[in-house]
């Protein structure tokens, strides 16, 4: 180590243990919090309390945000809330869910523990700094001809004394050089410990979260099976029904009236026709071939193609995803584009699509009004929601004026089969 | 007129078979996958080759896949491409080497029995069969294209057919007009496009496709 590391560390470590000592009146000041909070709860009886509790519980929260904000920034991971989320806004239904939410109660048993070890972890690295620096002086003092020196407890006003007192301030330094940093972590492990969500409240957190995209994914596939079923009945099967009759009565009528039969299998034909291509709207709305064939790369150049709009595509992938995600994430695009020719009155649009860090990114974008938004059963919405049965997720920037950037982001792992990149314009 | 056919369907295959054979065609080899499709193209270097896109084993593009790297050794070979469904990226792919010779349609042409045959026909002189939906596509991509814009109704009538590769003579049956009158309109088409006007049908067809495939 170099005097200039040893000049660094030590300005560090100073700065740090005087820092400390602002935790010191933090940590006093979150008991004030207890009985504030404890007080809310009988009053609830007289409604007074409720919006007691509610004013309450949020200063409490807030101070505690800043623990945890402390606290991450020290061991630098971000310390996540616990806190569970009301039903709905009615200060009720907030009261229950506060009363009820573990959390709540861990909180309040944190204050006092957290009041003892800030005070601790704050003024302790400060005492041995200064104990040390003190103790360093003490010969000084002494052949100045100081009266009644003390240190640590030694009697420094013998001249062993006086030799002994630099050596145990040695010893504090070197224990305030090594505990400074390190009481500031244990403090903030400990408050990470206290105030982010247990393995077991994440979990739960994800269940529910998983719960709910389950649920979105089986309505959608079952609205979807429903959509089918209906435009099979009412198209292609119509129209077979339609042919088959065409056909029977031509049979019917071959020899008596050829020329009446001849009509009947043109009119056939023509129904044979609109079934094929009811049917191939359908199939292209299920599975569109051309994904199959050319996998997501292909997919979009085409849908790109076949959209009014001039639409610059470009794609980077190094393989295919899984069939149900490169579908998912085709359909996002799609539905997106659809949303940008039908509603921004762009002139051009753009698709870049890469895979980094495990994730499928898609941007969309176009140079139309912007004020595009995801509104409850819009287009956008319905997007979220069909990225978020894979864990996608949907981001949207889009301001008055324009321009509009949609942004999809898909986590998954890419087959590395076939090499595909491509960019131009259609 | 000898002719490959690669489709995996054994009831379409063997419709398609009745059906050339019933218009004189001589059916040299019936296959069934992407694989032997490529060995028949090259083995018999028929006058015309009958497609279908998705073939075995990967049922995917296998057949267009096929049939672009039988033209890249042989070519000009002639190609008639059929699909259950039109994509605008393939139309682009097989008419990407100019070269003439080439079909694309829909399944579902087969039923209009005369039509169908004249698209094979004409593929196998060396001219094109487009299916009326990729230029229905080309033409509503086209909306934005100044040019296309000063064109008449009939003169847009005109394009289309000439797109899906009919000749002049078509065209005029088609209409009801005379051929002198589609040579016409074809003519200030050619103007307002700012294209240069070729005697042969083939190589004006083209110039109109590539033409639509740029706007």
């Amino acid at each position: 180590m170099t005097d200039h590391d040893l000049l660094r560390g030590l300005r560090g470590r100073l700065t740090t243990a005087a820092l400390g000592l602002a935790r010191v009146p933090l940590g006093v000041l979150g008991l004030l919090l207890i009985p504030v909070q404890l007080v809310a709860y009988p009053l609830i009886l007289v409604t007074v309390g409720v919006p007691l509790l509610l004013l309450f519980t949020a200063l409490t929260r807030k101070y505690l945000g800043v623990h945890r904000r402390w606290a991450g920034a020290v061991l630098g991971v971000e310390v996540p809330e616990p806190y569970r989320v009301p039903a709905n806004r009615g200060p009720m239904t907030r009261v229950r869910t506060i009363a009820t939410d573990p959390a709540t109660w861990k909180e309040l048993a944190f204050l006092p523990l957290n009041a003892v070890i800030g005070v601790l972890t704050g003024v302790l690295p400060l005492a041995f700094w200064i104990n040390g620096a003190y103790g360093l002086v003490v010969p000084v003092l002494w052949a100045l001809g100081a009266d009644h020196l003390e240190y640590s407890g030694v009697d420094a006003s013998t001249p062993g004394s006086a030799v002994l007192a630099p050596l145990l301030a040695v010893v504090y330094l070197v224990a305030a050089w090594w505990g400074t940093p390190r009481l500031r972590r244990w403090h903030a492990r400990f408050t990470r410990w206290f105030l982010a969500p247990s393995a077991t409240e994440a979990l739960t957190h994800r269940v529910r979260e998983l719960a709910d995209s389950r649920a979105d994914t089986v309505d959608a596939q079952a609205a979807e099976l429903r959509r089918i079923e209906r435009d099979l009945h009412d198209g292609a099967q119509a129209r077979l029904v339609a042919l088959g009759m065409s056909l029977g009565m031509a049979e019917e009528l071959l020899a008596r009236d050829p020329e009446a039969a001849r009509d009947l299998l043109s009119e056939a034909r023509q129904s044979s026709s609109q079934a094929l291509s009811e049917l191939r709207d359908l199939v292209r709305g299920i599975h569109p071939p051309v994904l199959a064939d050319r996998g997501l790369d292909g997919a979009l150049r085409a849908l790109a193609l076949a959209n009014p709009l001039p639409v610059e595509v470009d794609v980077v992938l190094t393989g295919r995803p899984e069939a149900p995600v490169e579908s998912a994430a085709y359909f996002a695009v799609a539905e997106t584009l659809t949303n940008a020719a039908k509603h921004s009155g762009a002139s051009s649009a753009w698709i870049r699509v890469r895979h980094e860090n495990g994730r499928l990114a898609m941007m969309i974008g176009d140079n139309g009004r912007g004020g595009a938004r995801a509104t409850d059963g819009g287009g956008l919405r319905g997007i979220e929601r069909r990225l978020a049965a894979f864990d996608g997720t949907l981001g949207i920037a889009s301001p008055v004026g324009g321009p509009t950037i949609v942004t999809m982001e898909l986590p998954c792992e890419l087959s590395s089969v076939k090499t595909s990149s491509s960019s131009g314009t259609a | 007129m000898r002719v490959v056919l690669g489709e995996d369907l054994v009831l379409l295959r063997d419709g398609l078979i009745r059906l050339l054979r019933a218009y004189d065609f001589d059916v040299v080899e019936a296959v069934d996958s992407g694989p032997a499709l490529l060995e028949a193209l090259l083995a018999h270097r028929p006058d015309v080759a009958v497609v279908d896109v998705r073939l075995p084993p990967t049922f995917t593009d296998e057949g267009l896949r096929a049939a672009t790297e039988a033209r890249k050794r042989v070519p000009g070979l002639p190609v008639l491409v059929l699909s259950q469904y039109v994509e605008q990226l393939y139309a682009r792919e097989l008419l990407s080497d100019r070269g003439g010779g080439v079909g694309y349609l829909l399944k579902d042409r087969v039923a209009d029995v005369a039509q169908f045959v004249d698209a094979v026909r004409r593929v196998a002189a060396g001219g094109t069969a487009m299916d009326p939906e990729v230029i229905t596509q080309l033409l509503a991509r086209g909306n934005r294209d100044q040019p296309l814009a000063t064109l008449t109704p009939r003169e847009r009538e005109v394009l289309a057919l000439m797109a899906e590769g009919r000749s002049n003579g078509a065209i005029a049956a088609r209409l009801f007009v005379t051929e002198k009158a589609v040579g016409k309109h074809t003519a200030n088409i050619f103007g307002k496009l700012g294209l240069e006007l070729s005697e042969d049908d083939n190589r004006r067809v083209l110039a109109v496709l590539a033409y639509l495939d740029r706007v």
